[in-house]
């Protein structure tokens, strides 16, 4: 047996269904070794970014760790951008990519670039396979370590020779050891009892939900709690999904894009539980304010977490999932907070019945997205990209029991489509829905292909606003002096686009017919771009 | 405030990389860092002296904690470690300085490594304040080059990371 024959089998043993790739040469022999083996899925994408955000999509969507497969070189650099957001945002994710015969590395042969050297800021782990015989041991630490504690991108690069090299003998380990990686999974008892009396004690209590929730598997557990302990929960973009919007105790998305409502509930709350949410900057904007004016319990997987951006009074590191159910063992109390829920309901309502403003002849985004998502199944899943789309669809896309998949953490233009093509690998019979803007969807409009390829039922909303509209929206602030180099002239017809697809398209352009024109767009058997006239100066505060 | 890190590490091409990594994405500086393995061939130990407040320290301490080929990491007060550095001085040295040299390198506990006519090269491993002590006393003989390893701990008493 070969390296890549074994990389192969190893990545059988890991119950592997489905890889996101592009070949070139120095992975042709693990390719070769791919095609005898048609129980593993294999989609070539159009360019290697793309690979590691439809690796994203799956992961997010299976619960299973996302494999993605490129070359040396230019395919290995151009999938850095796919490692980085998978990174931000916690995914589990392992990229495999070809390297120069290893008697020659460092050389700067043809297509040959350090790339364990480059992601190393960025990814959990990497390794450079120098001996075939450790590939199995590789592959099963890659996928141990990119699933457990806090998921991440771990890479392993194999040099073409070492892929051609024979095993002495072919073993997939059954248990990993590795002595300086042992994440923890139950949550202190000590800590659990501080956090059981807290919540006893507060009246304005509030759970502040994150990324790190749907990562562990926690909804159920995090519905229990609040329910139980009748505590509001407001999330950050990407818990965005947890909740139900009419759940009553739902109060929205935190953040400087985020909802009135949850910011309020941020800023006046006596105790703040952060479950699995890192207080970035986005979600929260002033992290020394807030902890000036309430104690926080902080739980995370990821020690490293507590006290970076914000100090908790009381840290409980561990699992979510295994933590929250502790919490609920201990039978918590049900915290006095009927007078804190009459208080933000009333916000809340006012905030769900916002009128938006109309213009004749287009759209507003906002208006779009609540109509939307009403219509949509139960267990949609809504990929959206970055900018003014992803702001407007994370504040107004009433959620319902589905998902929503956004590059949260690096904000990666782009992200939508593949996301929502690994997505459909993953669930091929979910309502598949993707949201981007006429800036994001040109960079990566090029995986329509996949798209067409596989048959892929995706309905694509574009809001076409001719105007990178995010950045358009911060250049018309002071400090700057105007918008500059954000006017998207020279775009193409999207209908023709798609069209060259093979993929039919709708325009709405007119609020009275709307409905028609989303129920028509919905009903559409296969994949179907439905192009949204937005106007230019539109912001996400309208 | 300066800290001592110590950290076991796999004795692996590449670990050193992402430990300095780690530590130039926080902009901090590193003063000293000093790398050797163990009584375990498998496990280097890196020492590292930073000039920084305790809450980067703590951050640093978890960030290194969250690379996989780390496997422990310890943040020792000066109080509890042992901590020394060697030193090497080439400093002019003539027939008529040479005597006042050997003076200062008896009170110092230093020793001559290499000697020629010219020149005095001389070893002492000690702690950094002494060793800035030994540096002082015999710059007014004009030193010719200097090097030093960077401070190595361990803890003190029979605990050990």
């Amino acid at each position: 047996m070969t390296g890549a024959q074994a990389l192969i089998q190893s990545l059988l043993c890991e119950q592997v269904d489905h890889i996101f790739g592009y070949a070139g040469a120095t992975i042709c022999p693990a390719v070769d070794a791919l095609k005898e083996h048609p129980e593993i899925g294999y989609t070539l994408v159009r360019t290697e970014q793309n690979a590691g955000h439809m690796a994203s999509g799956y992961a997010r969507i299976s619960g299973k760790v996302g494999v993605c497969m490129v070359t040396s070189g230019p395919g290995a650099t151009n999938l850095i951008t796919g490692i980085a957001t998978a990174f931000m945002d916690s995914i589990p994710m392992v990229a495999i990519t070809g390297q120069v015969p290893s008697h020659l590395l460092g050389r700067d042969i043809f297509q040959e670039v350090d790339i364990t050297g480059a992601v190393a800021p960025f990814s959990k782990h990497s390794y450079l396979v120098k001996d075939a015989n450790d590939i199995p041991r590789v592959v099963k630490e890659s996928f141990h370590i990119a699933a457990t504690g806090r998921p991440g991108p771990v890479l392993i690069d194999v040099p073409i020779d070492v892929q051609n090299q024979e095993l002495k003998r072919f073993e997939y380990p059954e248990t990993v050891n590795i002595r300086g990686y042992k994440p923890s999974v139950k949550g202190n008892e000590l800590q659990i009892k501080r956090v059981i009396e807290a919540i006893s004690n507060a009246k304005q209590p509030l759970i502040c939900a994150g990324g790190g929730v749907w990562l562990a598997g926690a909804q159920a557990e995090l519905l229990e709690l609040a329910e139980r302990c009748a505590i509001p929960v407001v999330k950050t973009m990407m818990g965005i999904s947890l909740m139900p919007t009419d759940h009553p105790l739902n109060m929205g998305m935190i953040g400087a894009h985020g909802n009135a409502c949850a910011n309020k509930a941020l800023v006046k709350s006596d105790l703040l539980i952060m479950v699995g949410a890192r207080a970035a900057d986005r979600a929260i904007i002033n992290p020394a304010e807030i902890q000036r004016r309430m104690p926080m319990i902080h739980i995370d997987v990821d020690p490293a977490e507590i006290g970076k951006n914000m100090q908790a009074q009381i840290p409980l590191v561990g699992n979510v999932k295994v933590i929250l159910r502790q919490m609920l063992d201990k039978d918590p109390p049900v915290a006095d907070s009927a007078e804190w829920l009459d208080f933000l309901g009333d916000y809340r309502r006012a905030e769900l019945n916002r009128q938006f403003p109309r213009r004749e002849g287009y759209v507003f985004p906002g208006t779009v997205l609540r109509r939307l998502g009403r219509k949509l199944d139960e267990d949609a899943i809504v990929s959206v990209d970055v900018g003014q789309n992803q702001i407007f669809t994370c504040k107004y896309l009433p959620q319902k029991h589905g998902r929503l998949l956004t590059s949260g953490g690096l904000g990666t233009m782009g992200y939508a489509l593949p996301a929502a093509i690994g997505a459909k690998v993953a669930a091929p019979d979910k309502q598949n829905i993707v949201v981007c803007g006429d800036g994001s969807f040109q960079m990566d409009m090029n995986e329509l292909a996949a798209v067409r390829h596989a048959g892929m039922d995706i309905k694509i909303v574009l809001f076409r606003n001719r105007v990178l509209g995010l950045v358009n929206q911060i250049q018309r602030a002071a400090p700057y002096h105007g918008p500059f180099g954000v006017d998207l002239d020279g775009s193409p017809d999207f209908a023709a686009i798609a069209a060259a697809y093979g993929i039919p398209s709708l325009t709405a352009d007119d609020e009275d017919s709307l409905d028609g024109v989303l129920d028509q767009f919905l009903a559409h058997e296969g994949s179907c771009l439905l192009i949204c006239e937005v106007h230019p100066d539109v912001n996400t505060t309208d | 405030m300066k800290q001592t890190i110590s950290v076991l590490v796999e004795n692996r091409a590449g670990v050193l990389n992402r430990i300095t990594n780690l530590f130039s994405r926080r902009a901090f500086n590193i003063e000293s860092l000093a790398v050797g393995t163990t009584d375990d061939p498998t496990i280097s130990r890196i020492t590292i002296i930073v000039d920084s407040g305790n809450s980067v320290v703590e951050q640093v301490e978890k960030q290194l904690n969250k690379l996989v080929d780390v496997i422990k990491v310890r943040t020792l007060d000066e109080n509890s470690l042992i901590g020394r550095e060697l030193v090497l001085i080439k400093v002019n040295a003539t027939p008529k300085t040479r005597q006042d040299i050997m003076t200062i390198c008896e009170l110092m506990g230093a020793r001559v490594a290499d000697i020629s006519p010219t020149s005095l090269t001389l070893e002492l491993s000690d702690t950094p304040d002494r060793i800035e002590v030994f540096e002082d006393m015999l710059r007014p003989f004009s030193i010719k080059a200097l090097a030093r390893t960077g401070v190595i701990a361990l803890q003190k008493g029979s605990g050990n990371i």
